[in-house]
Formats: C-alpha cells, structure tokens, sequence
C-alpha cells in the first residue's frame, strides 16, 4: 500500500492551542495525572496482593483452571472409568491412564494408575471437558511448587487428595453417585 | 595540638561523607518507593519494616556479587572509571553549605561554618567545575570497557554532559549579578537579607538551570547516556557488582548536588520568611541553627521529590532532540536572561528588587510568547502532507 493510496484515511493531529504551544498545560497536566497516581497509591490503593500472607480473590474458582483433581462418588471410589478421553483430548499429553478390569459392578473398567505431568500440563482444561463422568476437574489451587520434576508428576493418589483438599471450597459441578452416569 | 582548626574541617568531611553516601542509599529506596506509587504499585516493603533495611541488602548484594572485568577492556582505566565519577561527585560537596551557623558552645571559638570549606571565593564555580570533571569517568568508562554499546553510551553521555555545562553555567550568572559573589554563603544571605528568593527575580534563569541540571544529572527525561533500549545501558553496561554501584551513586550525588545549587541559589537556602529570618553568624542559636539546617535539606528533599516525580511523567527525547534543546534553545535563553539580568542589574539601585522582579518575569513572557509563534511543536511535516507530495 503506498502513502497516496485513496483509500487511507489520514487521521491529523489537532493543533494545540496556545497554552499547549507554550508547553505549559501539558507540563502541568502531565505532573497532575502522576502525581495523583502518587497518592492513590500512598493511600494503599493499589492491585497489588501481598502473596503468601494474603491470597489473591478469584472471580468464580468454580472456573478457575489450576491444578487437577479426581472426583470421588459418595462411597469415596474414584468416579473415573478409564475411558482415555482426556487423554485423547490432552493437547499436551500430559495424561497416562492404565486401565483395567473394574472390582465394582456398575462399571467395566477403572483406572489401575492415573498420572497427570503438572509441568506438561498447559491447563487449557479439555480433559475436563472432554470427560463424560465430570471424574477430572480442574481447581483454584494455582501455587503448585515442587523441588524436583519427579515431585511435580502427580499420581492418582495425589489426584485424589487435592480432591479431598478442595471439595469443601469448591463443590463439584455435577452431583451424582455413581460413575454409571446415574444423575450426572 | 588538637585546636579546632583542623580537627574541626576533618569532623565535617566524616560527617558530610557519610551524611551524603547514607543519603544515596535511601534515596534510591525512596526513589524505588515513588517510582512504585506513580505506577500504582507498592515497591520494596518485605526488608525490615517498610522496606526500610532494603539499601543495606542492597549495599550487601553489590559488595558479594562477582566482580567482571572484560577480557579486551583496558584493566586500569576500567578500574579508575568509578573512582573518578564518585570521587569528583563527592567533591563537589566540599563548598556546598548543609546549613548556616552553628553556636559556639561546648567551648568552641568560633560558630562553626555548615560547609566543609567555608568562606571559598570561588564556591560555586569550584562546585561546577569538579563536578564536571564526572564526564571523565563516563568516557574513560565507557572507552576502557572495550565494548561498543559502552562506546556509544559513553560518547553520547559526554556529548550530553558537555552541550548542557554551557546553559548551565550560562543560568546561574543572572543570581551571581543579583549576589555579588560566587560565595555559596553570600548568595544565601543576600537572599535572606533581602528576603527575595532568586526563583522570584529569575524565573528564567532558574528554568534554564533546572532543565540543564535535569541534564547533567542524567536525569529522565533527559537520560539518553543509558537509555536501555538502544545501549543496552549505556557507559556502566560492562560493569559489575560495587562498580556499578559506585556509577549509579555518582549519578544519585550529580542529582543531590543540583537539588543544593537549586535550593541555595534559588530559594534561598536556608532562608524562610518569619521563620528563620537572616541573623548574624554569632547570633545564631542553637534551636536557629538546628531549623536552619532542617529547613535547607527540607527543600532539598522535596526538589529531589520533583526530580522522582519528573521521571514517571515524561517520556524521553530523543537524542537529535535532546541536543536541539541544549544549543538552540537553552544558550540562547541563559543569553536573553544573562543579558536582561545585566542590563536591569545596571539601570535599576541594588534593592529595587521588584522592579527587577517586574523585568525578568516580563523577558519570561516574552520567551513564552516568541516560542509560541516561531517554535512549529509539531517539528516535522506531518504523515497527511507528506503522502500529498
């Protein structure tokens, strides 16, 4: 596109009044905006959280998506019938799942191991979507730290614990007893 | 042996050193602090209580880190670099008083002079030209680092440095006519005296001075010696640890000093109308003397607070800019005012001072007006004008 193409819409700069060529107004308006920024924040209104003292407010943590969490039923099994659908769904492939014959009744399969990579995991929250029991989900526990990687490879227990963690906080989205779907 | 003629001058350079690196240190936190309120933040508050041990985590920090010396760089003149910014900053404190008298109790003989050196002649021409002797240190640095963004910086900083000496020099002319003398100490009691702060006989003047001093403290908007954008930063970018930190407390002392040349020159030091009017040197007590002191560093805070506050609220020149500025706008206004400050200094008694007042406010208006009608502040032909050609 050239400079005299008809199509350009030149946008001018309007002309400064006399004061503003004087460089005066501008001076002093520029000093004000600051300077009241200067107090707002001496009065201790800013954004800022003092982290681990005070804990950031989210707007909903029913939506936040941290770290994961593996739902429990009502009798404490884990709701999860080794499907792969969030694994298949996980962009990076953060998912391993080996699942085999369930000990229960009102399901084929159950997950033998189920191991989340916390460093893989972009926390883009398919898996939760994709999971047609609500068994994953994510939470509003954002500070996850950890020595080593190994510490950072959550198992299915660890999973299952952050359950127990949150689920007074944060309800889950679907109620439901059973991982057949009953009043999912 | 021990006669207060020389244990006395000794007592106040250990005071004034470590009055003045003390000061460094916490104003860079209350510069941290101020810079965190102008953006809305809330700054360094997790060392001791407000943040308040932060300068010596700080000091400590510097003192640790490992020391770098580049392979290439010129290892002598590297190492001199920081020693002659903040030696000849420091010296430059030398003339500068911290206040006015102080009683003779305690036996002393005489009231002791709040400057290092008292009586100096040639106090302020001394404060100038030391502290320029600074710009040997940014170009030596800059040179001896063997690195070209350190080069440039230290070109540009020098050319900088240089360019805003002359306007600077040029500004205080105007308040050494009004003084008649270049006594640091003269010129604040001729301003108590009188009971007119310069600032009020020459506005001019002191806009030129304080532009410049933006300048020759390298101070934003004005900080084209290490602007991190085009040399990484600037003449310091190869050095490391205290170092370092002896180049950004040079730059914090250039910033000090002209806060003092501003408050005694310009608002008359210590001087504040029916609360500490002029007396006499043996007249002072010991109350006066302590307000006098407290007053003088009072406006120096809160000129060091304009400078903090300058920083967040203006965006930089550029450096065609910048040197515009210096020689086509600043000599010729340090000239118009030299000049109007001469002729009125000549035509009108010594104590007319509000007709003098009257002729200097009316040259600044005059500027204003001019500037208003020849300066284009839009500079260049704008993007519509040209896409016409």
């Amino acid at each position: 596109m050239q400079a005299n193409d008809p199509n350009i819409q030149w946008v001018e700069e309007p002309q400064l009044g006399w004061t503003g060529r004087m460089y005066l107004t501008p001076i002093i308006d520029g000093l004000t905006i600051t300077l009241n920024h200067f107090f707002k924040a001496a009065r201790g209104d800013t954004f800022t959280v003092q982290f681990p003292e005070e804990r950031p407010k989210f707007g909903n943590p029913l939506i936040y998506r941290g770290v994961h969490r593996l739902n429990k039923d009502d009798e404490g099994r884990v709701k999860c019938v080794a499907c792969f659908m969030c694994a298949t769904a996980c962009p990076a492939h953060c998912i391993d799942i080996v699942g085999t014959q369930a000990p229960w009744e009102d399901r084929e399969k159950y997950p033998q191991s189920f191991v989340i990579d916390e460093l893989r995991c972009i926390f883009c929250g398919m898996c939760e979507e994709a999971c047609p029991v609500d068994a994953i989900e994510l939470t509003s526990m954002f500070d996850l730290t950890g020595a080593s990687r190994e510490e950072m490879i959550f198992d299915k227990e660890k999973l299952l614990s952050v359950f127990d963690q949150t689920i007074a906080a944060e309800p889950m989205k679907s109620k439901g007893g059973h991982a057949t779907g009953k009043g999912a | 042996m021990f006669s207060q003629d020389w244990i006395e001058p000794l007592i106040k350079m250990a005071v004034v050193i470590g009055a003045i690196q003390g000061a460094v240190a916490y104003l860079v936190l209350a510069e941290r602090r101020a810079a965190a309120f102008f953006q809305d933040r809330v700054g360094p508050n997790r060392v001791g209580p407000f943040g308040l041990l932060q300068p010596i985590a700080d000091g400590l920090k510097f003192i640790l880190k490992e020391e770098l010396i580049p392979s290439g760089a010129h290892k002598p003149i590297f190492l001199l670099a920081p020693v002659m910014i903040l030696a000849s900053a420091t010296l430059a404190f030398a003339t500068v008083p911290v206040g006015y008298y102080f009683p003779a109790i305690l036996g002393l003989k005489a009231p002791i002079a709040m400057t290092i050196a008292p009586g100096m002649d040639i106090g302020l021409l001394f404060v100038l030209a030391v502290s320029s002797l600074g710009v040997y240190g940014v170009i030596l640095g800059g040179w001896a680092s063997n690195s070209k963004y350190s080069f440039l910086g230290g070109l540009r900083s020098s050319a900088q440095l240089v360019s805003y000496e002359l306007p600077l020099g040029l500004s205080l002319i105007g308040a050494i006519l009004l003084s008649g003398s270049l006594r640091m100490e003269t010129i604040m009691d001729a301003q108590a005296t009188s009971g007119w702060w310069w600032v009020m006989l020459q506005p001019l003047g002191f806009a030129v001075f304080l532009i410049s001093g933006f300048a020759e403290a390298a101070r934003l908007p004005f900080d084209l010696p290490e602007c991190e954008q085009e040399l990484v930063a600037g003449y310091h970018t190869e050095y490391t640890a205290m170092k370092f930190g002896m180049f950004a407390m040079a730059e914090y002392m250039h910033m000090i000093t002209v806060a003092f040349l501003a408050v005694i020159i310009y608002f008359g030091g210590w001087h504040l109308w029916y609360v500490a009017p002029y007396v006499e040197a043996d007249q002072v007590t010991l109350i006066g003397a302590l307000l006098r002191i407290g007053i003088l560093q009072g406006k120096v805070l809160v000129l060091v607070f304009f400078f903090m506050w300058v920083r967040w609220s203006f965006p930089r020149f550029r450096y065609d800019q910048l040197m515009s500025i210096g020689w086509k706008i600043m000599i010729p206004l340090g000239l118009v005012n030299l000049l109007a400050s001469a002729i009125s200094q000549e035509f009108l008694a010594q104590d007319a001072y509000l007709a003098k007042a009257v002729v200097s406010w009316a040259v600044l208006a005059a500027c204003f007006v001019y500037g208003m009608l020849n300066v284009n502040p839009q500079g260049a032909p704008s993007q519509h004008a040209l896409a016409k050609v």
